[in-house]
Parts: structure tokens; C-alpha cells; sequence
């Protein structure tokens, strides 16, 4: 099934913009996000989702596999990093009892 | 597609490091008793054996449907990163017995994060790139928050690991835009794709972000904010990896990624650098004027490092890559050095960080504080010390390529770094004595002396070491 059977008047330009809008959405996420760690978490995600998009986008109208493989390697690591991410905030909740953005504070400078 | 097994040879060191740290693995949970203390020797011997490896190995070869490169210049790099990482896993094995917090993944986590730099030093493609960062990033994360009942380390770890993958993010998003663009992800691919016709905006708008993401890992102004915070945090034996390794595997990737697949769009990325290093020189300098704590002082004299070997960047030719491996090579043992000195603060067994506790340090180890002010005077840049003449290759190609306001801003940022440097030595010399240090273990001791006579004596012998950055840098630009 060609790009123009299925959807019609979709291209190329309307998968970029989604990606960018959920790519910037995910730094907004990180930066301005004043409440809990696990919001920072999923901005993260949405991000590397933001990147997958793009890269099967690309390697569909490139008709080249390549990006589809990236993505794939791009979906493993990312669940390594969740892991190790929830791993490292539960660390945290037990020495701080918090995950609240405002509470990471020991270190200024 | 058939394959071969002499495909594998070229990445025969990184295969050894990696059925080495999954046996090490192995090892420390079949042994009953505590295995950090022989996991750490036997790292440091694996290292050896792969640095071995690496000599012996074909000196330019690609494998792995060209994701994978090995010329002269990875191997000085990875030579580099294994030096770094050896060292420092001595520091981190005696730091852990000392504190009673010897945990076996300490060793194997070191060693598969120094795989990681090898993985990224030799990526040829967008790939590979990502993978190899990762596999290092992912490793120093866990490391940042290593003592978990510490609030200090556990929040270096958070701010690490949200700033890191932010930094992963940037890369991965550039990537993209620069293979959907340019329609490829290989190094020699893009490379073609640029020299060809006018460039696609798209192509421009990734490499920026994929600049933004390895300047994160660089930790280059305006990209540094969690440099600090994690080196203060993390325990100090770790933060002496951290300032090294994953330094100079970055600042050789992002020399790789620029000179190589990016290369025809110099006029492009060539002005972004110049900023960051500026940047970075000029904040490294004066916000470590303020600080109090030896490690976060650390953190700025390398946001300072960064931007001194930035400026070898920024030139893009033969002299300027040759002036920043130099560079590399002359911080790394500059560093770890320091760090070693850092690593003996310690009175009746407690560790402390402030500058005004190496007071006195002349009167109670005389030793040590010669050691600490050669370390210092040399990050500072005095001749003949061999910090000097790593800034010297830096700046001499930056001014032979014609850029003099680069290299005038370099020489007086450093001028000013050399204030908070040389305040160091007058805490040690000058002050009113405080309570002695403990005598400093072996291994530290070991370090320091041997890092400092180094900085004392190179300048005899600094031809034999410049060859060895020149013929890395003519093999990066062989292809």
C-alpha cells in the first residue's frame, strides 16, 4: 500500500511537525515541570518517542530500512534508561522521602 | 551478506573487555566472600590485555558493515580512556575498602563504562554513535549514585541521569533529522551526501542538535549545569573517572563526528564552537573563583579544560587535532593526579573537600603538597610544566589558522584560571597549619607521584609523546 492510498494528504511535513511538537513538549517537560521527578521521566520518553517518529517517518518515505533498525535499537535502550532512571529516583525517595522537583536541592553553587 | 570471522578482528579489545566484565560478573556472585578487591586487578590486568590487544591489532581496518572503525587515531584515544579508567579503578577499589562500601559491581560497572568509550571513539555511524554513548552513559549513571544511602550521591545520580538522557535526546533528535535528510546514517555516506549540492536546512537544524547533545557530555558552556552538582555529589574516586574518561572519549567523538561526516559544512559548525569555547574558558575561569569545595572547583577548572581543547576543535585541521589529543593526554594525568591528592584529604578516617583543610599541608606532608602545587601549577599552564605546553599546541594552531582573538581570549581566561590554581598553593604554604591528613594509602600515593613527576619532567622528553598525538591526528584525517 503506497503513502497516498491509505492517507490521504498525509506526508512527510505532518509526521516532522508531530514529532517536533511532541519533542518540544518533552524539553518543556523537563524544564519547566516544578512538580514530581516521575513527570521528568516521561517528558524523557516522549522525546525518544519524538525521535522514533521521526526516524520511521524518514525511513518509510527514503524506502530505506535503516531507520526502522535505529528505531528498534532506539526502543531497547530507552528501556534500559527507564530502568535505570526509576531505579535511581527510588534510591532517592529513601534517603529524601520526596521526589518533588523543589526538593533536589542539597548542592547549589 | 556472508559473514566472516575475521570481521571480528578489529573488535577484538572491545569483544575481550566485554566477555571480561560478564566473567567478572559471574565471578562476584559465585564467590561467597566479598570479590571487589580481585575484580579490580583483574580489571586492571583485562585492560592491560586489551590495550595490548589494541597495539598488536591492524592498524586501519573496518568491520561490521562499516559501523565500526579502528585507524591511529582510535587507538590513541582508547589507549587514552584505558589509561584513565585503569588508574582510576585502583583509586576506586582502595576508596571502597577504606569506606566499607566494596561492592563487586563498582569494578565491572568502571569497566563496561570504559567499553562504552571505546564503542564511541570507534563508532563510523550515527548508530553505533548512540550506542556507544549510551552503554557509557547508562554505567555512569549507576555510578553517580553508587553510595545509595548518601542523599548527596543519590541526588548527583538523579541530576545526572535527567540531564544525560536530555543530552541523548538532543543527539538522537539531530540524528534523525541529519539521516532523513541526507538519507544516510554512515559517516562516509554523509560525507559524500555534503559535499555534493546545496544542503538541506534540515541537515544544518541536526547537526546543531547533535552539537547541543555532545556538548552536554563535554559538559561545554552553556551546557554544564549539572557538571558541578554531579562532581560534588558522587564520591570523589568516581568523579576522578568521571573528569577523564568520559571527557576524553566525548571530546574525541565530537572531533571524530565534525572533522569526519561533517566536515564540508566547517563554515557552518565552525562559529557554533568558537561561542562554546569561549564560553566555556571564560566560565571555567571566573565562576571557580567563588568556590569553596576542591571538588567543585574540579568541576570548573574541566569546564575550563574543555573549552582549552575546543579551541583544537574549532580549527578543524591536522595541527588543531593534534594539539587537542595532546591536550587530552596531558589533562587526563593532570587530573587523576589532582584527584589523588583529593582522594588522601582525609582526617582520622573522615573525608573532607574544603580548600582551607589543605592548609598546612606543606608543614605535615611535605610530599604531597609538592606534588598537589607541580599539579597545579601546570593546570594553571607555568612553563615548563607540561600543562603549559598542552595549551601551547592548542593555541599555536588556533593563531597559525587565524584565529588570534580566539587564542588572546584562551591565554588571559587562563591567566585568570591561574589565580584560583595558585590560591591552592598559597592555602598550603601560607596558611595557619589545620589538622594534619591522614598518611595517604599506597595507591593514591603511587598515583600522585607518579602524575606529578610526570608534569615536572616532560618537558625533556615531550618529542616522543607529540609524535604519537601527530600520527593519531594524520590517521583521523586519512579517512
Amino acid at each position: 500500500m503506497t503513502p497516498e492510498a491509505g492517507m490521504i494528504g498525509v506526508g512527510l511535513s505532518h509526521y516532522l511537525t508531530l514529532a517536533a511538537i511532541l519533542f518540544t513538549i518533552g524539553i518543556f517537560g523537563i524544564f519547566l515541570n516544578r512538580k514530581n521527578l516521575i513527570v521528568i521521566m516521561m517528558s524523557i520518553e516522549l522525546m525518544l518517542l519524538a525521535v522514533n517518529i521521526n526516524m520511521v517517518a524518514f525511513s518509510s518515505f527514503l524506502n530505506d530500512l535503516v531507520g526502522q533498525v535505529f528505531t528498534m535499537l532506539v526502543l531497547t535502550v530507552a528501556a534500559a534508561e527507564a530502568a535505570i532512571g526509576l531505579a535511581i529516583v527510588v534510591v532517592f525517595y529513601r534517603n529524601r522521602r520526596s521526589i518533588e522537583v523543589e526538593d533536589i536541592n542539597t548542592m547549589k553553587g | 551478506m556472508t559473514f566472516e570471522v575475521s570481521s571480528l578482528i578489529p573488535a577484538l579489545p572491545e569483544i575481550f573487555l566485554a566477555v571480561a566484565g560478564m566473567v567478572f560478573l559471574l565471578l562476584g556472585v559465585f564467590r561467597k566472600e566479598d570479590s571487589t578487591q580481585i575484580i579490580s586487578w583483574l580489571g586492571v590486568a583485562a585492560m592491560a590485555v586489551t590495550g595490548y590487544l589494541i597495539l598488536r591489532g591492524p592498524a586501519s581496518a573496518v568491520t561490521f558493515n562499516d559501523l565500526f572503525i579502528v585507524n591511529g587515531f582510535t587507538s590513541f584515544a582508547k589507549i587514552l580512556v584505558l589509561i584513565g579508567g585503569a588508574l582510576t579503578m585502583l583509586m576506586i577499589n582502595s576508596w571502597a575498602q577504606a569506606a566499607k562500601t566494596a561492592r563487586f559491581e563498582l569494578p565491572v560497572l568502571v569497566l563496561f563504562a570504559t567499553l562504552g568509550m571505546m564503542m564511541m571513539v570507534s563508532a563510523n555511524d550515527l548508530i553505533s554513535v548512540y550506542l556507544g554513548l549510551e552503554l557509557q552513559s547508562l554505567s555512569l549513571y549507576v555510578l553517580a549514585a553508587y553510595q545509595r544511602d548518601n542523599v548527596r550521591s543519590t541526588e548527583a545520580g538523579v541530576k545526572y541521569f535527567v540531564l544525560g538522557a536530555l543530552a541523548s535526546g538532543l543527539l538522537l533528535y539531530g540524528s534523525s533529522l541529519v539521516y532523513g535528510f541526507a538519507g544516510t546514517t554512515s559517516f562516509e555516506g554523509l560525507a559524500t551526501a555534503m559535499r555534493g549540492s546545496e544542503t538541506h536546512i534540515g541537515v544544518v537544524v541536526g547537526i546543531v542538535f547533535v552539537i547541543a547533545g555532545l556538548a552536554f557530555k563535554v559538559s561545554a558552556v552553556p551546557f554544564h549545569m549539572w557538571t558541578p552538582d554531579v562532581y560534588e555529589g558522587a564520591p570523589t574516586p568516581i568523579t576522578a573517572f568521571f573528569s577523564v574518561g568520559p571527557k576524553i572519549a566525548a571530546l574525541c567523538l565530537f572531533l571524530r563526528v565534525l572533522v569526519g561526516p561533517f566536515a564540508p559544512m566547517i563554515e557552518e559548525w565552525q562559529q557554533v564552537i568558537v561561542l562554546i569555547s569561549i564560553l566555556s574558558m571564560l566560565w571555567g575561569s571566573f565562576a571557580a573563583i567563588a568556590q569553596r569545595n576542591i571538588k567543585r572547583l574540579m568541576a570548573y577548572s574541566s569546564i575550563g579544560h574543555v573549552g582549552y581543547a575546543l579551541v583544537g576543535l574549532v580549527v578543524g585541521n591536522e595541527e588543531g587535532a593534534r594539539g587537542l589529543l595532546f591536550y587530552l593526554l596531558i589533562y587526563l594525568f593532570m587530573n587523576i593526579g589532582t584527584f589523588a591528592v583529593i582522594l588522601s584529604m582525609k582526617i582520622n578516617g573522615k573525608y573532607v573537600e574544603e580548600i582551607s583543610d589543605l592548609s598546612g599541608l606543606s608543614k605535615n606532608h611535605p610530599g604531597m603538597a609538592m606534588a598537589l602545587a607541580a599539579l597545579m601549577f601546570s593546570m594553571a599552564g607555568i612553563p615548563p610544566l607540561a600543562g603549559f605546553l598542552g595549551k601551547y599546541f592548542v593555541f599555536v594552531a588556533a593563531v597559525n589558522a587565524g584565529f588570534v582573538p580566539l587564542a588572546i581570549i584562551g591565554v588571559l581566561s587562563s591567566v585568570v584560571g591561574a589565580f584560583y590554581y595558585i590560591r591552592v598553593i598559597k592555602v598550603m604554604y601560607f596558611d595557619e597549619p589545620a589538622a594534619a591528613f591522614d598518611k595517604p594509602d599506597m595507591v593514591n600515593g603511587a598515583i600522585m607521584t607518579l602524575c606529578s613527576v610526570l608534569m615536572l619532567v616532560y618537558f625533556v622528553v615531550p618529542s616522543r609523546l607529540v609524535e604519537g598525538a601527530e600520527a593519531a591526528a594524520r590517521a583521523l584525517f586519512l579517512g
